[in-house]
This record gives structure tokens, C-alpha cells and sequence, in this order.
């Protein structure tokens, strides 16, 4: 599943997370040439080694732009022509980052394979200079080293990296669509051999630094530093510096060899590969893999692949030639506008634009210890949330506290999380029957059962004994918020925050406000919910919200085309082939039979005929016999611990043929198929846009994507109206409107958009 | 603490004639500034208090302290304890029923004698009526014992106390591995042959891999030489530094050695061994020698090595506390008093080793002194990088202002009123047994130099720390 990982690990390199330091001064340089000049890059000499440091202006981050290519030949040059530098040493002055990759604005600004070819032809001859340095170049990492960060870091002759959870290396190219275009195709594999390479490549996944050590993606490792003479950033970063100028020093006066010892098992690896027909295999084996988990839906796994081949069958210069060229048919697809617009949106959404909340939320108080509650506990307690998680019986409270505690162990088990900082974290939850300490709870997030005269009584209990500021949150993902807040004395406080289960593995939180909710709720929750690593929209009140409404109609459409006679298993692999993550009865079975049920009806009453397609008396049915899904065992499929393969449930069928509906043969290809359940689902997105349900596009791509599994190469309902064409979807539309009538009649604001080709949601 | 375990000193080269020359350099302009400082009016004339009791120490002694691996390796902690307790027994002639409590200090604990305070005192032939308990508090664990002594005189429940503190790093506790401990105790349990049979089938090859004492900090994972090295690092202090700070500590210490000054050591026959009369740790190398050992934490460019580090040690010691009536009534002439302490703890990860730095301005204030009333300060020495940057850290306002939340530094203290004896260091550091030697290098050196008032400050895993102020008794 490269699409859902791919977007699972978005979030790995968005730039938030090295944004987080303080800003860091600029130190004063021993000796520099042409300071005044250069806005991104300077350099010292200390010496006879050359500090060239990197710092990029009115950014947080560093990022690989012309203007820092153009600084950075003209310092190279100076360097190799001086003859008072024999080494030198590349070092970021912001902490928290190295470089993190190219500039995107400059890809996108870029109308023609051939602009795109351009720009990662001359970063491959620069690259390829310095690898070719004859005074040793050794790149000091602290922070972030991803894509042509990377790309630069191992074309030079030594790196040396912290061991801070903050320094991270990888190749997050294939995550929008791309390649690594600088080089990276042809230098990783000869680094860390061609498997590892494939993985970093295809996976995008961060290397932590200590794991790069055992790769020999660097070769050193510096400890970061706690507080002495300076602030602990400040000093790490000149540490670092100390550290790398005397492997510099070393490696000049060859004291130091750049060479590394491999182990045995490295060995072996490279003289297997080493043989042609293993390496044949290899290439076969991965690219059958690439293929069946992107169903030829993303087009970078591929090409990588390809260029890797090349360089190494063919040599690098035609390996060279082969990674821009990709390079440039890739920035152009489709599929990269899509992954790098959510990249974008991703990053957006990662900002509180509420601005801070008066009171910060330190005392947190959830209701409920079920599925959700718990997983909101959990991904609340490991961010220092001290939080109070409360159910009315102790076993209800113990499978709650139960779950937190395996969710933080699983960790330990990867090694991501220390037993001790688990029972520190731990520590953060406090487990309770009552009500006792709610008096200084600043937050409290109710996850009780879908129903609203339960969430009215726990409202008013929860009211008598919070303190006036406390804000008060409801997790539902269909009652509307201002029915949940008419029974509260201060409705101003009161404000929806839908999370998608399970908790800790979905990172969207769709935070919905009614019209008396005040700004400083929204900023609190918003505040709250990026504290517990969310990506956030933030979505007016109304039946469904935004992201429920959307699927509402697609799951409609579902039971209509089981009902229609296609099996579970065929609606499944025909929505996984178009790019959902999961398929359409399958997801049935996760979210729950009673819950798709319940939404059903709830929404169905509210928004009738258009609502409407497929008979809620399958869902009753199945309801009846015990079918929920997933958490009952059975639903379309039968579900067992611990077998993988799972097998349909034969029992299904006769409720299916006892419902059957006419299929219409003329709207019921694979292709109508697949997209009868798409264009109802952005049909309905736009709608909420129109109507003012979303605030803006990128929220509605946003959602859609992160909460609901709408295929990330196509960008979201929105991006995915742009890209393919309103008229296109228009005109499936009316198309299934003849067949079926109102359920697909496209809304005014689609209508505009393709009556207009000039309008466009992303411009 | 326990990372030592895996470095010793037996390495290091033997005495050079130029290092000791070397050393003697800042000892001989050290006197003039020592008299100039003495002309100061102090602060206060003494710390006594209205209506609370004055503590003394009469006497402490220790056994000397070695080298862990050598004289003392065949034996166990109680015995290196016992003779500590002996030796004082004899040094002060106290009556052995009138001692009113023991108290000692230890770190890594021999099961067999958990209260290894209870198991000493009975075999030093004090009064079986006499109660004893053990406290462990990592490196700070004797000086525990003595504030639980002198709180427990304070408060009027006891007049009499030994306290004192045991290391023996010869012998540690290695364990079978929990999984074959588990099988172990079922098996004790096991009633059937065919229960026993069904679990000795569990059995794997692996069970068998023996479980070692921890070398790292709990919390962190880290151990302490490798915090050490970062802790340095943070404060900027260099190698050459570090070696030198290490050669100052061995050079002095020889010099005491030399001249007697360290008169609390006890002779001890080693049942089956020659007596031992003297620390034989203390071996001042040269620079030159110093520079070519590799770091020993964080390789391959660390500044810590095993020559600027505190070794492994074996000793004990003990001190003989009193309530100051009762010393005098007794015919005692008391060496010194104890007054104030503090105990400070703060992030065992990245500030685990400052515990001076915070403690030393706590004491100060609490007793309404200030630096320049100190005449003796005996800091413990866990390796030359943690004694400068903690001397750094001292002299820091920006240091005081921002991670102690004080207006201003409370100064480093003159390097020739520091540790002028030797430090753990060159003498040796018996975890459990180095705060009772601090206290009596202070309270002999006042004696010996006059002077008033002595500081005694110690570093200790957890992230703890611990002061105290020790004020000379009148002549």
C-alpha cells in the first residue's frame, strides 16, 4: 500500500516539525569573503579548513533554490581555488535543519519537462564537482536532510550527523510524485547498497540518525548537547562544527580514511549483487511489488526503478541522463501536482490560524473510554497533556486504559519510545469513575455513545462542575454540534472535534464550530488537537459536518451496486484499482454496520431524495443477524484473530438476493461503477464548499484524503475537479442522473466551474 | 557512577619526576592568596543556632581506599565496613554501648547483607542493642547517612551516631536472567515430576545469559562517563583542560600523601594479605602519557578517558557524630561541626552531573555565607569534566539566570582553597563511602590550615546533588 503509506508518511517531512526551534543568530565569522553579498550561504576559514554554512533568509527551513545553487558554485569555487582551504566543512546555522529539499515552488513554477530537465541537469553537475573535490568536503547534519539535502550530503566525502530526534535523512521525493533528481538515483545504491536504496527511495521513509550510522549513510555521529556556556541548540550546532572540522583536518592530512569497514553480511550483499542475474531478480522482485501495491496508479515507483536499472547496467552518465529526464516526465504528471498540492494542503492545515488561545490547554478531561476516548488519551498523554480519562464502570475504564498503555508499549517495541519515557507518559493518565478534579480541567472532550440525550446529560453533569473557562468538546462524527449545545449554558464554549479511529494512526481532526461557538474555542481546540499531531480542518455545523456528509452518499451508492448484483469482493477491488486505500465494503465492515446505519438514517432525513440509493433494509438486516462488521467478527466478510486472508460471509448473499435491484447495464461498467460512487462523493464536496460548510478547497482535499481515504494521486475531491475537468465530471453526472435522477444532480458551484474552464479551485 | 565499572586505572603510567614539578607550581603561590583571603571578616562568626543543638564530629577514619581488583577483592562489603568501624572504634576509644545508632551508605548492594550497616556493627562487636540501617543515594549515599545522622541528634532522638558508607566494586552482583530466575522459582514450586519436567522443557540456551548490574542511568539509558563527555562538551572544556585538572587531583594527593596529611586513613590487615596501609590509586602521570589514551565513552573524538576519570574503587569509612553536650561531657574535643545541608536534584539526562552547581549557592544562602567565607572546599571528583564544567557553571550568570533561576552567579571557587588533598579523582571513589572522606578532608584541613568554615559538594546519578557546610571547632 505505497498510496497509503505514501500518505502516512507525509507528515514525516513536512516542515513543521523542524519549525518548532527558536531562531538561531548567525555567528560571526572568522574571515568571509563577499559576506555582504551572499543571502544564503557564507563561509569562514578556520584554518585551513572552509565553514561554509547555510542559512536562508525569512525561513525556518532551508531549501534548495537558485538562488542558494547559484551562492553556493561561487563559494565552491572559491573554496577549491584558494589555496589557503584544504578542506572544508558544509554546516546548516538553523537548528533543526539541514536541508530540507528542494524548493517546490521552483518545480511548480515550471511549465515544460524541459525547464524541469534543466534544473536537475545543473544540480547534477554540481553535485557531481563536489563529489569529485579533491579537498575533502564533509557535511555536518543536524536536522533535517531530505531529498536534494540528502542528495547534496552524499555527494560529499564524509557526513556527520546528531543523534537528535530531530535529524532525520531520506528521499521523500517519491511521497509527491517525483524522483530524486540531483543525483540521489545513482549515488544512494552505490552507498547503501541497492536494497536499502530501494527502500529509502520507494518508501520515502526518514532514517533516523543512528540507524543512518548503521547504513553508512554517515559516518559519524554527534551527541547532541544539554545546557553549558550556551543554549543547547546553539551549542550543539558549534559542537557539531568543532567535531567535523577535525574529521576535515583528518581527512586532508589523510589521517582519516573516508572509507568505511563493511560488515560481513554488507559484503556478501554487494558480491551477490555483483551478479547480473541476482541483480535481474532483484529489479523483477521489486517491481512486482511496486506494482500490485500502486495498481499503476503512481507512476514514480516505477521510473525509479528504472533510472536505478540504468545507472547501474548501463553507467552513470546514462544513468545521469535517465534521472533528469524521468525527473522532468514526472514534475508534469497529473499524479505529482496532485501528491504536492496535498503536501501543501498538509502544511497548511498544520497552522493555527485562530492565532493562540487565551488560556493554554494543559489539564485535559475525556469521557468515554472506548475505541475513541482511549485513543484520544493516548495520542494526548505522550504530548505532556496531563489527562483524566473517565467511563462510568471500572471495566470499561481498565480496556481504556488497557489500550493507551498498549498503544505507548507497541512503541517501545519499535524502539520509538524508551519503557521509561512510556511510564512517564503513562504517568500523564489519570483513570477515574467520577467526576473529582473536573473543576480544573481546561478542555474536556466527551466520546460517549452516539446519542443525544446521553450527550445532554453528560453536557449538563460536565457543566456543573467545570470551571468557567473550561472549553468543552464533543467527539461525534454525525450529531450536530448546536443540538449538542442547546442544552449548555455557554454555548460559546461549546465545539465539535471529530477524530477518525484508530486515534493514533489517522491524523486528521475535523473541528466543527457552530455560530455561537467564540474564536478563542476554535483556537483552543485547534491549539489542542496540532498539539496531538493532527492535521486540522476546521468545518461549519451541520448534519455530517463535512467529512460524514461526503461519504454518507458514497456509501449509499455502495449498498445500491451491492444490491445491483456486484460481489463485495469485485466492489472492493474495483474502488482499491481506482486509489482508495480500502475498499468500499470493506470499509463498511470497518467503520461499523450499526454506525453506517445510524448515519444513514440520520442524514437521510435531513437531506432525502439526494441521500438516497441503496435500501438501509440491507444494513437493518445485517444488523439483525449479528452482522456489525469488524468489531462483531462478521460483516461482508468474516473476520478472525490472527488470519490475514479473510474469507466473504456467505451469509450475506441471500440478504443481497432477498434486496436485489435491477442493475442498469448501461451504467454499470467497471468504469461507471467506480465512478457512479466518485462523483457523488466530490458532487457532495463541492457542496459543502458552495453552501459554506468549508472554508476553502484545500481543507475540503485536506479531509477528504486524511479522514475518508479519497485516492491522494488524485489530490481530493477538489484537486481532482481541476485536474480531470469540471465539465468531464459534469457530464458523468447527468449521465447517472438519466439512470437514477436527483442523487446525482450536479450542484451550481460544480456547474460554474465547468461552464467557466478559467475557474479553477486551486489557481 | 556504575558506568566505571567498565574502566580502570591499571593502565595508566607511573609517576613522572616533571609532572610532580608541574604540579607544584600553583601550590606554592597558593599560600599568600590563602593568607590574604584569611584576613577577611567572615560573614557570620559561627552558624550556631538559638535553641537548636550543635553537631560535631569527633573523629572519622577510613580504611584506604584501593584500587577495586586488588587487596580487598576477596572480600565482602561488611568486612571493608567492619574495619572502617573498628578503626574508629579505636581511633576514638567511644564506648561501644553508647553509641545510640549506625547509619551507612552503599550503592550496588550485596544481597547477603542487604543492611550491610546491621551485619558490620554486629561483626565490629558494637552492642547487638545497638540498631543499624543502610541508605543509598548513589554517589551521595554517606553523606545521607550523615544528615539522617545529624537530623536524628537534631531532633533529639539520638545523642551518639556512626555513620559511614561501603563500596566493594572487587565483587557485584551478576544475576541470572529474569527468564531463567522465573523458571527457577516455578521449579522450587513445581510439586509433580511431571510439572518440573514440563517446565525444564521451557528451557532455552539463552536463559542462561547472565544479567549484569547496570551500567547506565535508569531514566536515560546513558551512562555517566558518556554524560560526562557531553557535559564537558556543553561547557567547551577541552581535553588538555581535563588532563591537566586530572594531574593537579593526583599530584596533590601525592603530596598529601607525602607529608601525612591524610590522617584519616586506617591501617587494615587483609585476613590472608600484607597490611595495607595506604590509597593506591594515586599515580601522577604526565600530560604527554595522559594525551595518548583514547577516549573511553564517546568514540572516536571524546574527551574523557580513563586517565580523567574517578576509578573503580574499593573502602569504606565512617564518622563519629555527637550531640555537642554530650561530646564534651563525654571528654571529647571535637573536630568540627556540621551545619547546613541541602540536597538538590535536577535532569538526570543532560544536567545529571551539576548537582554542586546547584547545591553550592543553596547551602550558601541557607547558612548566610557567601564564597568568600569558605576556607576549605572539598567537591567530589567524578571526572575532571564534570569538576570544570561545574566550575563554568558556577561562574556563569548566564548559567544562574537561565536554568537556576537566580539574578546572578555564585562564583567558582578559588582553585587553591579546592581540593588541595587529592579528589576521588587520584584518592579513589567507593561510591557509598566518598562523602564521609569529603567531610573529614574539610574538617582536617581546617584544622590543619586554619580557616572556618568548609564546603563539601558532591555530584550523584539521578541527576542529585548534595552540600553541606562543615565549621571548624574552636581550638
Amino acid at each position: 500500500m505505497v498510496a497509503s503509506r505514501a500518505v502516512g508518511s507525509l507528515s514525516r517531512f513536512t516542515p513543521s516539525r523542524m519549525l518548532r526551534c527558536p531562531g538561531y543568530i548567525c555567528r560571526n565569522f572568522t574571515k568571509s569573503s563577499a559576506l555582504l553579498n551572499r543571502t544564503h550561504i557564507n563561509y569562514g576559514v578556520k584554518g585551513d579548513v572552509a565553514v561554509i554554512r547555510i542559512n536562508s533568509p525569512n525561513s525556518k527551513v532551508n531549501t534548495l533554490g537558485q538562488e542558494l545553487h547559484s551562492e553556493f558554485i561561487e563559494v565552491m569555487n572559491e573554496v577549491w581555488s584558494s589555496n589557503q582551504i584544504r578542506s572544508a566543512v558544509l554546516i546548516s546555522s538553523k537548528p533543526g535543519c539541514f536541508i530540507a529539499g528542494a524548493d517546490l515552488n521552483m518545480l511548480t513554477a515550471c511549465t515544460t519537462p524541459q525547464e524541469v530537465i534543466q534544473i536537475s541537469q545543473e544540480a547534477q553537475k554540481m553535485f557531481e564537482k563536489v563529489e569529485k573535490s579533491t579537498k575533502p568536503i564533509v557535511a555536518a547534519i543536524n536536522g533535517s536532510c531530505l531529498g536534494g539535502g540528502l542528495e547534496l550530503a552524499i555527494s560529499c566525502q564524509y557526513r556527520i550527523a546528531t543523534k537528535d530526534k530531530k535529524t532525520v535523512l531520506g528521499s521523500p521525493e517519491v511521497l509527491l510524485g517525483i524522483l530524486p533528481g540531483a543525483g540521489g538515483t545513482q549515488r544512494l545504491p552505490k552507498m547503501v547498497g541497492v536494497p536499502a536504496a530501494f527502500d529509502m527511495m520507494l518508501t520515502g521513509r526518514g532514517i533516523r540518525a543512528d540507524r543512518a550510522k548503521k547504513m553508512g549513510l554517515v559516518d559519524q555521529l554527534v551527541e547532541p548537547l544539554g545546557p553549558g556556556i550556551k543554549p543547547p541548540e546553539e551549542r550543539t550546532i558549534e559542537y557539531l562544527e568543532e567535531v567535523a572540522i577535525t574529521f576535515a583536518k583528518g581527512l586532508a592530512d589523510k589521517k582519516i580514511s573516508p572509507k568505511r569497514d563493511k560488515g560481513l553480511v554488507e559484503k556478501l550483499t554487494s558480491y551477490a549483487l555483483s551478479i547480473p542475474f541476482v541483480r535481474q531478480q532483484i529489479y523483477k522482485k521489486v517491481e512486482e511489488k511496486v506494482r500490485k501495491q500502486t495498481k499503476g496508479l503512481y507512476p514514480a515507483p516505477l521510473k525509479i526503478i528504472d533510472v536505478v536499472k540504468t545507472g547501474i547496467e548501463q553507467g552513470s552518465d546514462a544513468g545521469y541522463l535517465s534521472e533528469s529526464q524521468k525527473f522532468g516526465e514526472l514534475a508534469m504528471t497529473k499524479e505529482s501536482k496532485a501528491l504536492m498540492g496535498l503536501y501543501r494542503g498538509q502544511t497548511l492545515c498544520k497552522k493555527n490560524k485562530f492565532g493562540a488561545p487565551q488560556k493554554e490547554v494543559k489539564q485535559l478531561a475525556i469521557l468515554g473510554a472506548g475505541l475513541m476516548g482511549a485513543g484520544i488519551a493516548q495520542v494526548s498523554v505522550d504530548k505532556g497533556l496531563q489527562t483524566t480519562l473517565k467511563d462510568a464502570t471500572l471495566a470499561a475504564l481498565g480496556r481504556g486504559q488497557q489500550q493507551v498503555f498498549k498503544g505507548l508499549n507497541d512503541k517501545v517495541k519499535k524502539k520509538a519510545l524508551t519503557s521509561f519515557e512510556r511510564d512517564a507518559f503513562f504517568s500523564n493518565l489519570t483513570g477515574q469513575l467520577d467526576y473529582q478534579g473536573f473543576e480544573k480541567a481546561d478542555m474536556v472532550i466527551e466520546a460517549v455513545f452516539e446519542d443525544l440525550s446521553l450527550k445532554h446529560k453528560v453536557l449538563k453533569e460536565v457543566e456543573a462542575v467545570i470551571p468557567d473557562h473550561c472549553v468543552f468538546a464533543s467527539n461525534t462524527s454525525a450529531l450536530p454540534i448546536n443540538e449538542i449545545a442547546a442544552v449548555s449554558k455557554r454555548p460559546e464554549k461549546v465545539i465539535g472535534m471529530h477524530y477518525f479511529s484508530p486515534v493514533d494512526k489517522m491524523q486528521l481532526l475535523e473541528i466543527i464550530t457552530t455560530p455561537k461557538t467564540s474564536k478563542d474555542t476554535t483556537a483552543s481546540a485547534v491549539e489542542v488537537g496540532l498539539k496531538q499531531g493532527k492535521v486540522i480542518i476546521v468545518v461549519k455545523d451541520g448534519p455530517g459536518f463535512y467529512t460524514t456528509r461526503c461519504l454518507a452518499p458514497m456509501m449509499s451508492e455502495v449498498i445500491r451496486i451491492l444490491q445491483e448484483g456486484v460481489g463485495p469482493k469485485k466492489l472492493d477491488s474495483l474502488t482499491t484499482s481506482f486509489g482508495f486505500p480500502v475498499g468500499a465494503a470493506t470499509l463498511v465492515d470497518e467503520v461499523g454496520v450499526d454506525v453506517a446505519k445510524h448515519v444513514a438514517e440520520n442524514l437521510g432525513k435531513v437531506f432525502g431524495e439526494r441521500f438516497a440509493g441503496g435500501s438501509l433494509e440491507v444494513l437493518k438486516q445485517m444488523i439483525s443477524k449479528g452482522f456489525l462488521g469488524r468489531k462483531s467478527g462478521k460483516g461482508f466478510y468474516i473476520y478472525r484473530e490472527g488470519v490475514k486472508n479473510k474469507n466473504l460471509n456467505s451469509d450475506i448473499d441471500s440478504i443481497l438476493a432477498g434486496l436485489k435491484m435491477p442493475s442498469q447495464p448501461d451504467v454499470s461498467s467497471d468504469e461507471d461503477i467506480q465512478y457512479r460512487l466518485v462523483t457523488r462523493f466530490v458532487n457532495e464536496a463541492v457542496l459543502c464548499l458552495q453552501e459554506g460548510v468549508l472554508a476553502t478547497p484545500t481543507e475540503g482535499d485536506i479531509g477528504a484524503v486524511f479522514g475518508l481515504g479519497f485516492p491522494p494521486c488524485l489530490g481530493g475531491p477538489f484537486r481532482f475537479v481541476d485536474l480531470y475537468g469540471a465539465q468531464k465530471i459534469v457530464d458523468r453526472l447527468r449521465k447517472y442522473e438519466a439512470a437514477y435522477g436527483k442523487q446525482f444532480t450536479p450542484c451550481q458551484l460544480l456547474m460554474d466551474h465547468a461552464s467557466s474552464p478559467n475557474k479553477k479551485f486551486y489557481q | 557512577m556504575t558506568s566505571l565499572l567498565t574502566y580502570t586505572f591499571k593502565n595508566l603510567p607511573s609517576t613522572s619526576q616533571w609532572a610532580l614539578r608541574f604540579s607544584m607550581r600553583p601550590l606554592s603561590c597558593s599560600s599568600q592568596l590563602r593568607a590574604a583571603a584569611d584576613v577577611q571578616t567572615k560573614s557570620k562568626q559561627t552558624l550556631a543556632k538559638p535553641n537548636i543543638r550543635n553537631i560535631v564530629v569527633v573523629d572519622g577514619v577510613r580504611t584506604p581506599f584501593l584500587l577495586s581488583g586488588t587487596s580487598y577483592k576477596d572480600l565482602m562489603p561488611h568486612d571493608l565496613a567492619r574495619a572502617a568501624l573498628s578503626g574508629l572504634l579505636h581511633r576514638t576509644s567511644v564506648p561501644k554501648d553508647v553509641v545510640d545508632y549506625i547509619i551507612f551508605g552503599t550503592v550496588i548492594q550485596e544481597v547477603k547483607t542487604s543492611n550491610v550497616a546491621r551485619e558490620a556493627a554486629l561483626g565490629a562487636g558494637f552492642s547487638d542493642k545497638t540498631p543499624a540501617h543502610t541508605v543509598t543515594m548513589a554517589c551521595i549515599s554517606s553523606n545521607q547517612a550523615m544528615t539522617t545522622a545529624v537530623s536524628l541528634i537534631a531532633s533529639g532522638q539520638c545523642d551518639v551516631v556512626v555513620a559511614g558508607g561501603v563500596e566493594l566494586m572487587s565483587d557485584v552482583p551478576i544475576r541470572h536472567s529474569r527468564k531463567m530466575r522465573k523458571m527457577m522459582l516455578d521449579l522450587s514450586k513445581a510439586k509433580t515430576l511431571g510439572q518440573r519436567l514440563s517446565l525444564i522443557s521451557k528451557f532455552r540456551l539463552n536463559f542462561l545469559s547472565p544479567e549484569l548490574p547496570a551500567v547506565a542511568e535508569f531514566s536515560t539509558n546513558e551512562t555517566m562517563g558518556h554524560s560526562a563527555d557531553r557535559l564537558a562538551a556543553a561547557f567547551a572544556i577541552s581535553r588538555l583542560e581535563q588532563d591537566e585538572y586530572a594531574l593537579r587531583s593526583h599530584s596533590l594527593a601525592k603530596k598529601a600523601q607525602d607529608e601525612g596529611l591524610l590522617s584519616d586513613v586506617v591501617p587494615f590487615k587483609v585476613p590472608g594479605k600484607d597490611t595495607v596501609t595506604q590509597d593506591n590509586g594515586i599515580r601522577p602521570s604526565s600530560l604527554e602519557q595522559m594525551a595518548k589514551l583514547k577516549p573511553a565513552f564517546i568514540k572516536p573524538y571524546g574527551t574523557v578517558t580513563a586517565a580523567n576519570s574517578s576509578f573503580l574503587t574499593d573502602g569504606a569509612s565512617a564518622v563519629l557524630i555527637l550531640a555537642e553536650e554530650k561530646a564534651l561531657a563525654m571528654g571529647y574535643k571535637p573536630k568540627a561541626y556540621l551545619r547546613d545541608f541541602m540536597y538538590v536534584s535536577q535532569d538526570p539526562k543532560d544536567q545529571l552531573l551539576l548537582g554542586p552547581t546547584y547545591a553550592t549557592p543553596k547551602v550558601l544562602e541557607k547558612a548566610g555565607l557567601t564564597m568568600n567565607d569558605i576556607d576549605a572546599f572539598e567537591f567530589h571528583e567524578a571526572f575532571s569534566g564534570q569538576i570544570l564544567a561545574n566550575l563554568k557553571a558556577m561562574d556563569s550568570d548566564w548559567f544562574a539566570q537561565n536554568y537556576m533561576g537566580r539574578k546572578a552567579k555564585v562564583g567558582s571557587p578559588p582553585l587553591e582553597k579546592f581540593n588541595i588533598w587529592g579528589g576521588s579523582l587520584s584518592l579513589g571513589h567507593p561510591f557509598g563511602a566518598t562523602g564521609c572522606r569529603l567531610v573529614m578532608a574539610a574538617a582536617n584541613r581546617l584544622q590543619k590550615e586554619g580557616g572556618q568554615y568548609g564546603l563539601v559538594a558532591a555530584c550523584a546519578a539521578g541527576g542529585q546533588g548534595h552540600a553541606m557546610i562543615v565549621e571548624a571547632y574552636p581550638k
